[in-house]
């Protein structure tokens, strides 16, 4: 068989010589399978390098909030941010956890059925763990402004407060469910979130 | 109009690139410069560096674009940023090392490259442009990564380039304000700090890549030479091909992708197991934050640049009442730049040192090992005995380029052969 030692061997070998032309073949394939697995090797150090660096971990660690002095009816201020984002604690009394559960007529999602806006520990009227206490990442899922608080005025037929974003005008009752005929598309997200105490809940 | 009628009746893979090429020279190119370009087939070992000079230059443009993505080039902030990409972004420490160790290997490869030249007579006509901007390229090389080496804004980083500016101040009348000019300040500072980021990012890759391209071209046009020194193109079959060419593509380019998979191995495995080599590659005073109020024990430059440096301290003397700095910096920069004459200097009827005589075969030798002896002298520290040897080493240096018109004159010559060896 040729050894394709010289320009004129393996010339020969591609024209007249069939085993020489099926080794090609299988050497190219060979080859390009090899620098292919070579290129994604290479090319994985440089997308990694992309990733959130361990600053940026540290930075969205789980924040610990201490709610020992929230009072019904409120919402924790100033509002403590996780990976940058604000989250809306609120202690809801025991008028508002009933209104919870009959005034669903108005909302477009009340029982959380998408499930990627809340853990699954949070898919109840509430939307929280206890009941009492709604934890929720204050941003609007229309175009990511901040909603505001309102407990004053009773901005839709329920009587209590809600979420009202100023950018669009999306509302969002007291477990951050949307209300029907706004533009967000769904409820306000539940972070991952765990009481380690009475008093302290973990974020993240 | 015929063509275009018959092209697009073509579909598929064939169709588009009749589409491609009737609107770009796509095929043309490709042809002119890989499937058609006839390299001699009797290319050896020095012949492979070349091309990984290229491959290191792709390495060092991509992984130094990642850098500069947690790089901060800020007197504050740029030891930490530096420090951050290497213990917390994912694979900084990856990324930084191929940069780091890319920028030796450029200048191991590009010094085989030039050496090779040396030995077969590259540089001399029809390819002295093509040597020329070799040159260039070495010297925009040089400062690239003169410039690079401020970046970590290490103590070594800072006295090193502290070192360098201040050979400015040395030229007569004008030097002291040039410096401060260099500078933006009246010492080294966050100022020079980010012009040098700046002509490290952004000037001189252009400039590099610049001079690449037309590096590529001019070999092209006037092809490579070869280990015997003789021209190719004098000797053409009837389709006009080199009767000792071969195609660049497939049978060179296979040939480089052998050679690139050697140089990975060793490459990695200085990145992956001595990327600081022993303080040579990265130095240790550099692991400290840049202190203008305290220099490093022993200031050496980067391995790369030690021949020139000892040169620079072989100056010790004054000299027609200017003063030894002055002709140290005069020594050195002449040291960088007479390669550049070599075209000129060589007047040997050969171009390959097979065929050149003993004192050609004799002055390469010395050249080589006094540049190598100077390169050792650079990072020891300086002695009485070693000053002596590397002025005298300096002056062997020099004998190469200046003696050259003599000896290449003088000497026997072995006829050079019709065709080329194998």
């Amino acid at each position: 068989m040729s050894t394709g030692d010289t320009v004129h061997d393996a010339h020969a070998g591609d024209t007249a010589n069939e085993d020489g032309s099926s080794r090609r073949y299988f050497l190219i394939q060979a080859t390009s399978v090899v620098a292919a697995a070579g290129a994604v090797g290479a090319a994985w150090p440089f997308v990694s390098y992309w990733s959130p660096s361990e600053k940026a971990k540290a930075l969205g660690a789980p924040v610990k909030i201490d709610i020992s002095k929230l009072g019904p009816g409120e919402m924790l201020s100033p509002i403590v941010a996780w990976r940058g984002k604000p989250v809306f604690v609120v202690h809801r009394d025991a008028d508002t956890l009933a209104s919870l559960e009959t005034d669903t007529d108005m909302l477009a999602d009340p029982n959380s059925e998408m499930a990627e806006q809340q853990p699954d520990f949070a898919v109840n009227a509430w939307r929280s763990e206890r009941p009492e206490y709604g934890i929720f990442l204050g941003i609007c899922t229309h175009l990511g402004c901040s909603p505001k608080y309102v407990v004053t005025e009773n901005f839709e037929d329920s009587g209590q407060g809600g979420f009202f974003c100023p950018c669009h005008g999306s509302k969002f009752d007291m477990a951050g469910r949307v209300v029907k005929g706004v533009p967000a598309p769904s409820n306000l997200e539940v972070p991952p979130y765990r009481f380690e105490s009475d008093t302290v809940v973990v974020i993240g | 109009m015929q063509q275009t009628n018959s092209d697009s009746k073509q579909g598929g893979l064939a169709g588009a690139m009749s589409w491609l090429d009737a609107r770009f020279p796509a095929t043309e190119t490709f042809e002119y410069h890989m499937s058609k370009y006839y390299a001699p087939k009797n290319f050896n070992f020095f012949y492979y560096f070349g091309w990984l000079a290229t491959f290191v230059l792709v390495n060092q443009l991509v992984t130094g674009i990642w850098l500069t993505m947690n790089y901060v080039p800020s007197g504050d902030a740029a030891f930490a940023s530096v420090e951050y990409i290497m213990r917390d972004v994912e694979f900084g420490w990856l990324i930084r090392y191929l940069h780091s160790t890319g920028a030796s290997a450029f200048f191991i490869v590009v010094f085989l490259h030039m050496y090779r030249a040396l030995r077969y007579g590259s540089y001399r006509g029809p390819r002295e442009l093509l040597w020329l901007i070799g040159m260039a390229i070495f010297i925009a090389l040089m400062a690239e990564g003169f410039f690079g080496y401020l970046l970590p804004w290490g103590n070594m980083s800072y006295w090193g380039a502290q070192v360098i500016v201040s050979l400015v101040g040395a030229i007569p009348y004008v030097g002291p304000d040039l410096m401060e000019w260099v500078r933006g300040d009246f010492l080294m500072s966050e100022v020079a700090l980010n012009r040098f980021f700046a002509l490290h990012v952004v000037a001189l890759p252009i400039v590099l890549l610049g001079l690449v391209f037309v590096h590529f071209v001019a070999l092209h046009h006037v092809g490579s030479n070869n280990p015997d020194g003789i021209e190719i193109k004098k000797n053409k079959d009837e389709n006009g091909v080199p009767v000792d060419g071969i195609p660049f593509h497939p049978y060179y380019t296979v040939h480089d992708i052998h050679a690139t998979v050697v140089f990975l191995f060793l490459f990695c495995a200085v990145v992956f197991f001595a990327p600081e080599m022993g303080g040579y590659f990265i130095e240790k005073p550099n692991f400290e934050v840049a202190n203008p109020l305290k220099t490093p024990e022993h200031i050496a430059p980067v391995w790369y640049y030690t021949p020139y440096y000892a040169m620079l301290r072989a100056a010790t003397f004054p000299l027609f009442g200017l003063d030894a700095k002055f002709w140290g910096l005069v020594v050195m920069a002449a040291a960088v730049v007479i390669p550049a004459i070599l075209p000129w200097l060589d007047r040997s009827p050969v171009k390959s040192m097979r065929y050149k005589g003993k004192l050609s075969r004799w002055a390469l030798r010395i050249f080589v090992v006094s540049f190598l002896i100077l390169g050792v002298l650079g990072v020891l520290p300086p002695t009485k005995e070693y000053t002596i040897l590397a002025q005298f080493c300096t002056m062997l240096y020099f004998a190469y380029f200046v003696l050259m018109p003599w000896y290449t004159r003088v000497e026997q010559t072995l006829s050079e052969p019709e065709r080329v060896t194998e």
